[in-house]
This record gives structure tokens, C-alpha cells and sequence, in this order.
């Protein structure tokens, strides 16, 4: 594929999609959706983990999960402007996204 | 790899900052004003008495539930708020859900009233200080749901942006003694950082307490999650975490307790001048209930105490700590510290302070984006950018010619003929129409020009102020100084030394136009390329 695309460069949709899909405009455009919807979906996901895991009263333990979902999301976004490629970037994101998924799906489920 | 994630975060600070710059500093500007809201609500309405605050708080109560009487019967709630600080300078009742029907004059309200007489005050109609304020939050002409995700947004872009900026910024308090004027970008990087880590602690404060006020709204999965959905479960959720009672209405009347003996108990407890409002449940039902607050103003935790009573015979029913938990603490600290409500005079001028220095850093970010660009596009010599050469002219009308707009929201107010029905309406919108032409003037005049004159026309519209005031009302600067009289005065002398500083800037802008073009005309060589790499990452 990378052979085919030095010797004729432009040419086929699939030599430009190729292209298309290295571009650091898609690389950005990638990371700025990872970090805006997929950071507000790990920030609001964090704060579900804590507001099950703290072993506090369910008002007291809802906000502390509130309270620190601006600091999670934060955390998220710097992250994906860190990371060395978008597709790493996606991959943090959706993995601490599944584990917080996780971690409080087990926890409903012990304490029902 | 550190240099790298640097690098990215610098990237990320340029466009998070650019992007709802302008939003951030137009909420930096009308907050920062907030801080001195009811001094303003003063000055806009100078018919009205100095504040109410010796007036004993059984009298308020009494006044004001023989006003709520006549005005709201059958209410589901009626409050009093008492005049016990710069918060609330006069005694205020307000009431939900009378009945209309059974001679209420409205099923909501909320009125001001004179401590001695009950009278409504007769003043101006304005929107004063408060509605200024309430623009850094409410973006004004925007529905509640457009304007709530927008500064949602932006206060979550500004604290990326605070935060990649500690990042990016590497020596934070070497060059927080560095400032090199007459540099260029230098010069701006220099101010940009200053203004930012002087007021750091304020920034991050005001950013983070900022998405609190709506945290719940912003994120709705954490309530859906753990309280499931529908109004009852926001209810439920309501009720557990800011514990409020719920009382049903039974229907059946009863006379309604002496609150006398109440406000005895509340101040034999809290001493005078705490208590702040008289909460009343269900007025004149069997199931009436009395709410006695504490002052949410006493200290950075934003809310008080509270005595609750049975609104019938009147015996104490519970208390309620002003903190329930340590969560909900850190909660109503933050909102606390935010408002600055609990604010003495030289507390609340740092608030001011921090405010300008918040508006500085988002306004010398703002100018350093196009300076930095500029130096690139002379370096690259292929002519500048169309986006680049928009936003450069913008720039002087989006903000100093928001400064003057603020300014001309209060010349709207004395200029307006008082019998005007939509004065203030037109408040509003004469101050959005002046930053809508100030801007029109912007684009059409080169940025170097154009910045010393949005100064200059701002310097003029703040200095005149007080010069409006003396021939507007009587309550100028030679009435309110010699009387102590400092809501008004200082607002005077305030809006003065605004208007002396966007001189000063206006003046130092001119000065360093003409030493340029002094330079340009002796160095007829063309200027080399300037040393790159390191300037562009701070």
C-alpha cells in the first residue's frame, strides 16, 4: 500500500483515502472529538465509579463524583493532545472509559 | 518526549484560549463587574435611600408578611429577606405560587420595599448592576439552553487552557519576574503570564467553582445513574443532597405563628444582623412551616444555618448545620468562594482585581495569537492570512470596544428618559448595539490605529461618567463624598480610574506607533528574520 502510494501518489480513491487518513488535519480532528465527547463520556463515567465506589452516604458520595468530573475531564483532554497518535489517544479514552464502565457494573451488581 | 508533550500542550493552550476567547473575556468582563453589583444597582437607580441595614429584623419580618397579606394570598411560599449586608441593601419579600383568584396581585414576585414605610421604592426602572452581572453567565439574548452549554463549554475550554498553560510553563515563577516591554511578542508573552500566574489561584478557583454552579445539568449520566431518571428521582436527589423538607399542603387553615418569638430565638443564637431570611411554607395551612437562615455570607461556605419551626404553634422543630458533609461543603465553598458574597471592602476589591487580571490575561492572549502569527507570516513573506487579518482587526472592537459598551450600558441609563417603558430593555441593548458598531469600526480601520482609538473612546466614556452623574442626579461625587456615601462614590472614582487607565494604555499605544515608524524610516534595510524556535515555545 505505502509502495503503491510513492510511486503514484494521487492516484484511486484508495491511495487518497490513504492520504486522507495519515493527514494531520484528521489526526486532529479525531483527537478534538476524543477529547470533547469522549472525554465529557469519561468524566461522567468517573463520576458514576465514584459516586458507587465511595462509601458514603448517596447524596454526599453523588457529589463528590460531580465535584471531581471537571478534574477527570481535564485529565482526558490533556491526554489526548498527548498522546502520541489519535488512535492511541482514542485507545486511552475508550479503555479508562470500559473499566470505569466496568468496575461499576460489578459494583451495582455485589450490592444488589 | 517531555520537550514533545510540551510542545502538544502549547498547541493545545493556543487554540483552546482562541476559540472561545472572546466568549471567556466577555464573561471576564461582565463578572469582574459583578463583584461590585449592588454598588452599580446604586448608582443606576440614585433615587434610592442609602441601605437599610440598622432596621431590626422582628420589624422586616412583620412589614413584610403584612404586605405578602394583602399581596399573595394562598402562596405555597413566602420569604422575607432581610437588609443585613452589601448583598442586600434593602429588606425584599418574595412569594411562589399565590393564588390570583383569591386576590393575589400575581402568583410570583419579588419586590423591594421600605423598611419604615413598606412603600415600594420609587426609582428609575433599570436592570442595573444585577442584570450586568447575570450577562457573564446568561450571555443575554441567548435562550437558557444555548447560553448554559456555551459558557459550559467555554469554562471547560478555559481550564484546559489554565491547565496546559502550568504546563507548558516550565520556569513558572522565574518568569513571573521577567517582563522585557518594547519586545514585541516577547513583550506580550511576558504581560500574558504575569497577568495569569499573579491571579493563578483566583483563575483556577473562578474556572472550577464556575462549572459547579451547573455541575448537575452538565453532568446528567451521574444523577440518571445513580437516582434513575424522571422528575421524582430529581426530586429524591434534590431532597438527599442539599436536604430540603418537603411539606404538603394540607388544605385545612390555620392562623400562622407569632414570628416574634422565632426571630428572639434565631438572633439569641446567631446574634444580631445573621439572620437572612423568613422562609414561610405554606402560609395559613394546618401544615405551615417556618424556615429561619443564617446569613450564607458569614465566610467563604455558601450557606448558613437553619431553624426549622412548625408554622403554626411555633415550637423548633429541627436544625440544619450550614455544612452536612464534607462533600457538601467543598461544594458550597467553592460556590462560595465564587460569588465572593462574604467579601469585605478590601477582600472584595482583590475579587475586582483578580477580575481585571483575568481580564488582562484572556485580552493579552487574545493580541499575542495574532502577534505571533503575524511574525510568522513575515517571516514566510507570502502575505498574510485572511483569518489572521480578521481576527487582528477584530480584536481592538471585541475588547476594548466591549469596555466602552459597558460604559455606554450606563450612560443608557441616565440618558433614557425615566417614562421610557423599555428603558431597561434598551439599556441592554444600547450596549450591545455600541460593541456591535465599535466592532464595524474595528474592521474597517488597521489594527495600529485602531487600538489606540478604542482605548481612547473607552478612557472618554468611563471618565465622562461621573460628569453624567452630576448632571443627572444629585447624588454626585460632591454630594456622596462629603456624606460617606461610598456605594456611589466609589463608583464614581472607580469608573474615573478605568477611564484614566484606557488613556494611559491608549496614550502608550500611540507613543510606541510613532517610535516604530521613527525606526522603520532609519532602518530602510529590510528587517532579518527574528530568532525562531525557542520564542515559539514559552
Amino acid at each position: 500500500m505505502t509502495d503503491m502510494l510513492q510511486e503514484q501518489p494521487g492516484v484511486g480513491i484508495g491511495a487518497r483515502l490513504c492520504r486522507a487518513w495519515h493527514s494531520p488535519a484528521l489526526g486532529i480532528a479525531s483527537r478534538v472529538i476524543a477529547a470533547i465527547v469522549g472525554g465529557f463520556a469519561l468524566a461522567n463515567l468517573g463520576a458514576i465509579l465514584l459516586a458507587v465506589l465511595l462509601p458514603m452516604a448517596r447524596g454526599e458520595a453523588v457529589v463528590t463524583g460531580v465535584l471531581a468530573s471537571f478534574a477527570i475531564y481535564t485529565a482526558a483532554v490533556i491526554w489526548v493532545f498527548a498522546a502520541r497518535s489519535a488512535v492511541r489517544a482514542w485507545l486511552g479514552i475508550l479503555g479508562a472509559a470500559a473499566i470505569c464502565a466496568l468496575v461499576t457494573w460489578l459494583l451495582i451488581g455485589a450490592l444488589q | 518526549m517531555k520537550e514533545g508533550f510540551r510542545q502538544s500542550m502549547a498547541w493545545l493552550h493556543t487554540w483552546a484560549g482562541l476559540i472561545l476567547g472572546w466568549v471567556l473575556f466577555f464573561m471576564f468582563v461582565t463578572g469582574t463587574a459583578g463583584y461590585f453589583d449592588t454598588e452599580i444597582d446604586r448608582w443606576m437607580q440614585p433615587e434610592l435611600p442609602v441601605a437599610q441595614h440598622d432596621t431590626p429584623a422582628v420589624d422586616v419580618a412583620a412589614m413584610g408578611v403584612s404586605l405578602l397579606r394583602e399581596e399573595a394570598p394562598g402562596a405555597a411560599r413566602w420569604v422575607i429577606a432581610m437588609p443585613i449586608d452589601r448583598n442586600d441593601p434593602y429588606p425584599r419579600r418574595f412569594w411562589q405560587g399565590a393564588d390570583t383568584e383569591s386576590g393575589a396581585i400575581a402568583a410570583n414576585g419579588n419586590e423591594r420595599f421600605d423598611a419604615s414605610s413598606g412603600e415600594p421604592f420609587s426609582a428609575r426602572a433599570t436592570g442595573g448592576g444585577q442584570h450586568l452581572y447575570r450577562m457573564h453567565w446568561r450571555l443575554h439574548y441567548l435562550p437558557r439552553s444555548l447560553s448554559d452549554w456555551l459558557i459550559g463549554l467555554a469554562t471547560m475550554f478555559m481550564l484546559v487552557a489554565i491547565t496546559s498553560g502550568i504546563i507548558i510553563h516550565k520556569k513558572i515563577f522565574k518568569d513571573f519576574f521577567t517582563f522585557r516591554p518594547g519586545k514585541g511578542q516577547r513583550s506580550w508573552l511576558d504581560a500574558h503570564n504575569v497577568l495569569s500566574v499573579l491571579a493563578l489561584p483566583f483563575h483556577v478557583m473562578i474556572t472550577y467553582s464556575g462549572l459547579i454552579f451547573m455541575a448537575f445539568a452538565y453532568m446528567p449520566l451521574v444523577i440518571a445513574a445513580t437516582y434513575g431518571t424522571g422528575p421524582e428521582a430529581r426530586q429524591t436527589m434534590i431532597q438527599e443532597v442539599f436536604s430540603l423538607p418537603v411539606v404538603e399542603r394540607s388544605g385545612e387553615p390555620a392562623s400562622l405563628t407569632a414570628l416574634g418569638p422565632l426571630i428572639d430565638t434565631a438572633e439569641e443564637r446567631w446574634g444580631p444582623g445573621v439572620l437572612r431570611h423568613v422562609d414561610i411554607h405554606h402560609p395559613g395551612d394546618r401544615n405551615a412551616y417556618i424556615i429561619l437562615r443564617a446569613s450564607h455570607a458569614q465566610g467563604p461556605v455558601r450557606s448558613g444555618e437553619e431553624l426549622h419551626f412548625d408554622g403554626v404553634s411555633g415550637e423548633l422543630i429541627d436544625t440544619i448545620p450550614a455544612i452536612t458533609s464534607a462533600p457538601n461543603a467543598a461544594w458550597t465553598v467553592l460556590l462560595g468562594l465564587h460569588e465572593g458574597l462574604f467579601a469585605g471592602p478590601v477582600l472584595r476589591w482583590l475579587y475586582f482585581l483578580s477580575g481585571i487580571l483575568g481580564t488582562g490575561m484572556v485580552g493579552t492572549g487574545l493580541v499575542l495569537w495574532t502577534v505571533k502569527r503575524r511574525q510568522q507570516a513575515e517571516r514566510r513573506a507570502s502575505g498574510s492570512h485572511r483569518g489572521l487579518v480578521l481576527v487582528e482587526r477584530l480584536n481592538p472592537g471585541m475588547v476594548a470596544g466591549l469596555l466602552t459598551a459597558v460604559a455606554a450600558y450606563f450612560w443608557a441609563n441616565r440618558l433614557l428618559p425615566v417614562e421610557f417603558a423599555q428603558r431597561e430593555a434598551w439599556e441592554v441593548h444600547s450596549m450591545f448595539l455600541t460593541w456591535f458598531m465599535l466592532l464595524i469600526l474595528s474592521v474597517a480601520r488597521p489594527p495600529a490605529r485602531s487600538w489606540p482609538e478604542q482605548f481612547a473612546l473607552a478612557a472618554v466614556a468611563f471618565a465622562l461618567l461621573p460628569v453624567l452623574n452630576l448632571f443627572t442626579s444629585d447624588r454626585h461625587l460632591g454630594r456622596s463624598l462629603p456624606a460617606g456615601d461610598w456605594p456611589l462614590a466609589g463608583f464614581d472614582l472607580t469608573v474615573l480610574g478605568l477611564g484614566l487607565v484606557c488613556a494611559w494604555v491608549s496614550y502608550r499605544l500611540v507613543v510606541r506607533q510613532r517610535s516604530k515608524l521613527k525606526h522603520r524610516r532609519n532602518v530602510t534595510t529590510p528587517t532579518p528574520g527574528r530568532a525562531s524556535g525557542a520564542e515559539s515555545s514559552s
